[in-house]
């Protein structure tokens, strides 16, 4: 045998944790690009339509890393056959780049500008929610928004004796013994006993209810729908995660308002004029035979294109003022997005009840804003 | 893996060494370290254990982790290019896909200590870039973690762009740099007369054109660089007007990091058909059970099989160099009357090609109308929505081989003035070649070079056959025709 010129090895590499924390890193880019684009992904179709999919996909333009590179679409390149090729001959076909113009630039190369993201749903309502919180909380009387509840937490020497904590005592016991020189478990003594007490805790109340309330007369497009459907969406989820139960109530209207199904509330359309203060009525009568406001947290939305009889401005003022008696608040959302002068505005615009709040969205990334705008974060967190 | 098993693989390394040397296959003093999954997929992300951290590592390491948790791909092994020469097997091969990983890394090994690319390469870069990276870390702490990457992304984003040809002077200010290189430039010796004078001159010509308006003594007229620099890295290194001391030396750093890995991207053709080509003649010479035989061969068949969209460049690569040496073994009457051929020199040719082809010159010189056709090679093409074969003769597909191959299979730009409309900006030139650059990759790269040259970035290149000149002023980009 001749001289070794190797050496073998096995090492524990289990400290090297490089790649995982720059994967970390990475992915803390990955949620700080998300959160940079969240007007973009409130409006993601396929977050809205993922229907609870747990992990969606959502394209991250920033992520990418960018270098002088050729257009791989326009250069030659080399490919080898099983023997047979002839010129003619197609490999593939691009799917990509037919159809769906996504994004301004998609025409120059094909899907390729776009990082898909992977990322939990939980994990963007997080970050979205993190910028949220429930207005008007506080204005409710206490007894009715919360409950009591009680939870062992806490370790006294007085206390009833069926909740004595046998581990602690004997743990005291011990102790008081091998101090005295003789250890061992014997002679408990009063002194040694330890009881778990319990704390009052408080929650709220855990039932909301969300009046949805939508124009679905002939002026209301698509695109409005969509936004409505956005917003809602998000907000169904936000209230998700501050109530054990939320329960969701749907009323289309145009010059007469019915309580639907969720499907049919985003997908049929009519034709017609609208009188808004239908609505207003239905959710009042709805409020009053099914969702007491001393049990339920209420939240009155209404979207609409801004179109309105006129005449019937002045009731829909009226009505709204009824049912912020009974609400935690109405909001009041107007797709509008050529800036038109509505009707219903320009009404609502001199309403001066505080529980009273309105959004005007001109285009899909203004979804967030007015999920902020309605749910904006009160300064001195006034929240209890 | 237990001791014995460990003591089964130092006999067969033991053996393979013996077999490698007697081929005459020269390499450096091998450590073999055995590595768990995730290890050798850090390296083979970071392209080296002790690089520097960065993010763009953690997404590479997580994409390539992951498609190894799918299995859907495996690496076995990664060499690295040192004196000593590590290798990182994959714990839990098994020792016969150890012996064939083993005779490859020798034959990469042996690659790296001979072919002519390397020769400059340093060789404790394990060392140095550990080095590289507690810097980096250092700096981290000092100017904020912050600061430092979003400094080096910029600097990844343009890290190419480097002359790998040429040993670049340090620490020159401006006045230095111009009259070292007007000097260069007025003391070039007239050569011998040759064979290709007449392609020199056509260089002269076009050099003669551009200087003719500037006599060679007045330094104030001079274009700053005189002649179109390369290496943009170094440039921007050394004259940009904004860079901290901290950030010039991270891109001096990264910049022989990039040297280091040049010759590899330069050779990944050759350097892995040579690996392959030896690993299989070694394995022959081993006695080898049958179901041995049989794992053999399914690991060397993925290796070198051949794949329908992309080249394979060990398959390519070992193709090649089985029909150089069948070539020289049994040359043509004709190639023994012409070029003097002697039979059976095949081996020492092979081994001459090691040693002084790169992956541009191996497949101009070596490739072979026959070869082409027996390989069923093609040039494939977008044409609207398809993705189309649009021409099989040999000599356009060898052409486009080494096209693919220029500059590493980067775009080469060189910087034409670094005082551009005399007030400082940067103006890039993008040697257009028939085939564009991605113009949205462009502009968003221009920003890094901003970053980095701290005045307005121009770049001058070629889409849809007119000229168009990029320009980035620290807010948008716009673009013109010139």
């Amino acid at each position: 045998m001749n001289e070794r010129t190797f050496i073998v090895s096995r090492e524990d590499w289990s400290l090297h944790r490089k790649g995982y924390q720059d994967q970390a890193r990475h992915q803390q880019r990955v949620r700080e690009a998300i959160k940079q684009n969240l007007p973009d992904l409130v409006t993601e179709e396929n977050i809205i339509m993922s229907d609870g999919k747990q992990i969606i996909k959502v394209p991250i333009r920033s992520l990418d890393e960018f270098r002088f590179v050729y257009n791989f679409n326009k250069k030659k390149h080399v490919g080898q056959g099983d023997g047979d090729s002839q010129v003619g001959d197609v490999l593939g076909t691009d799917s990509s780049s037919q159809g769906q113009a996504k994004g301004k630039q998609a025409g120059d190369q094909a899907g390729a500008d776009i990082i898909e993201a992977e990322i939990s749903i939980e994990d963007l309502e997080n970050l979205l929610f993190d910028e949220l919180e429930l207005p008007n909380l506080q204005q409710k009387d206490k007894e009715e928004v919360e409950v009591t509840d009680i939870r062992f937490n806490d370790i006294r020497k007085k206390g009833i004796m069926s909740n004595i904590d046998k581990k602690r005592t004997i743990l005291e016991n011990l102790r008081r013994n091998a101090l005295t020189g003789k250890p061992g478990i014997h002679h408990i003594s009063p002194d040694d006993l330890r009881y778990k007490t319990w704390e009052e805790i408080i929650k709220p109340q855990s039932s909301a209810v969300i009046i949805a309330m939508m124009d679905t007369s002939g002026s209301m497009g698509s695109f409005e729908k969509y936004c409505a459907r956005s917003f809602f969406f998000w907000m169904t989820r936000f209230l998700r995660k501050q109530y054990e139960k939320v329960e969701l109530v749907f009323i289309a209207h145009h010059t007469e308002a019915k309580e639907v199904t969720e499907d049919e509330f985003f997908t049929r359309g009519e034709s017609g004029g609208t009188i808004c203060s239908s609505a207003y009525v239905k959710a009042l009568e709805i409020i009053d035979t099914r969702y007491p406001p001393s049990s339920y947290n209420i939240y009155p939305f209404h979207f609409s294109d801004g179109d309105n009889l006129t005449s019937d401005n002045d009731r829909c003022v009226k009505l709204i003022g009824q049912i912020l008696k009974k609400a935690n608040m109405f909001g009041y959302g107007e797709v509008n997005q050529y800036n038109r002068s509505s009707t219903l505005m320009s009404a609502y615009r001199n309403i001066q009840l505080p529980n009273f709040m309105h959004y005007v969205i001109k285009e899909k990334g203004e979804v967030y804003r007015a999920l902020k705008h309605f749910f904006k974060k009160q300064p001195g967190g006034s929240r209890t | 893996m237990s001791a014995n098993n460990m003591q089964e693989l130092e006999y067969a390394i033991d053996e393979i060494t013996e077999i490698a040397e007697g081929f005459g296959l020269d390499f450096y003093p091998m450590r073999y370290e055995i590595c768990p999954a995730d290890i050798i997929y850090t390296f083979g992300a970071y392209g080296m254990p002790t690089r520097f951290s960065h993010w763009s590592f953690g997404k590479t390491f997580h994409k390539m982790k992951m498609q190894y948790d799918f299995g859907l791909s495996k690496i076995y092994e990664l060499v690295i290019n040192s004196n000593p020469c590590y290798a990182f097997l994959l714990e839990g091969n098994s020792l016969i896909q150890n012996k064939l990983i083993v005779a490859h890394v020798l034959a990469h090994c042996d690659f790296f200590k001979n072919n002519a690319r390397f020769s400059a390469t340093n060789r404790n870069m394990v060392d140095s870039m550990s080095v590289t990276a507690e810097r980096v870390n250092q700096y981290e702490m000092e100017y904020g973690t912050q600061a430092v990457e979003s400094f080096i992304d910029a600097v990844l984003g343009i890290q190419e762009h480097i002359d790998p040809n040429v040993i670049k002077p340090r620490n020159l200010d401006k006045e230095r740099y111009m009259e070292a290189k007007l000097r260069e430039l007025r003391e070039a010796q007239p050569s011998e007369p040759g064979r290709y004078d007449d392609l020199w001159e056509l260089d002269k010509r076009s050099q003669a054109s551009k200087s003719s308006k500037f006599s060679l003594h007045d330094m104030a007229n001079r274009p700053f660089p005189p002649e179109p620099e390369k290496d943009i890295i170094w440039f921007i290194q050394q004259f940009s007007p904004v860079l901290e001391d901290w950030q010039r030396d991270i891109m001096s750093m990264l910049r022989d990091e990039m040297l280091y890995f040049w010759p590899q991207i330069e050779t990944k053709i050759m350097n892995e058909g040579w690996a392959s080509y030896w690993h299989q003649r070694i394995i022959r010479e081993l006695d080898l059970t049958s179901e041995e035989t049989v794992e053999y061969a399914k690991l060397n068949s993925s290796v070198v099989q051949p794949s329908r969209h992309s080249l394979n460049p060990y398959y390519l690569g070992i193709k090649l160099f089985e029909d150089i040496e069948k070539r020289w073994d049994e040359p043509t009457k004709e190639e023994q009357e012409r070029y003097g051929r002697q039979p059976g020199q095949g081996r020492a040719k092979i081994f001459e090609v090691r040693e002084l082809e790169s992956d541009q010159s191996f497949l101009r010189n070596y490739l072979t109308k026959k070869l082409t056709e027996e390989l069923d090679l093609y040039i494939f093409e977008k044409k609207g929505p398809e993705w189309k074969i649009t021409d099989k003769s040999w000599e356009n597909i060898r052409d486009q081989l080494v096209y693919s191959r220029v500059n590493g299979g980067f775009p080469y730009i060189t910087v034409e003035d670094g005082d551009y409309q005399r007030s400082g900006e940067l103006y890039l030139v993008h040697q257009y070649e028939a085939v564009e650059l991605d113009l949205k990759y462009v502009e968003r790269t221009m920003p890094y070079v901003y970053t980095l040259w701290g005045k307005p970035v121009h770049v001058e290149t070629t889409v849809d056959d007119k000229q168009v000149l990029f320009t980035y002023d620290g807010k948008k980009v716009s673009r013109k025709f010139i």
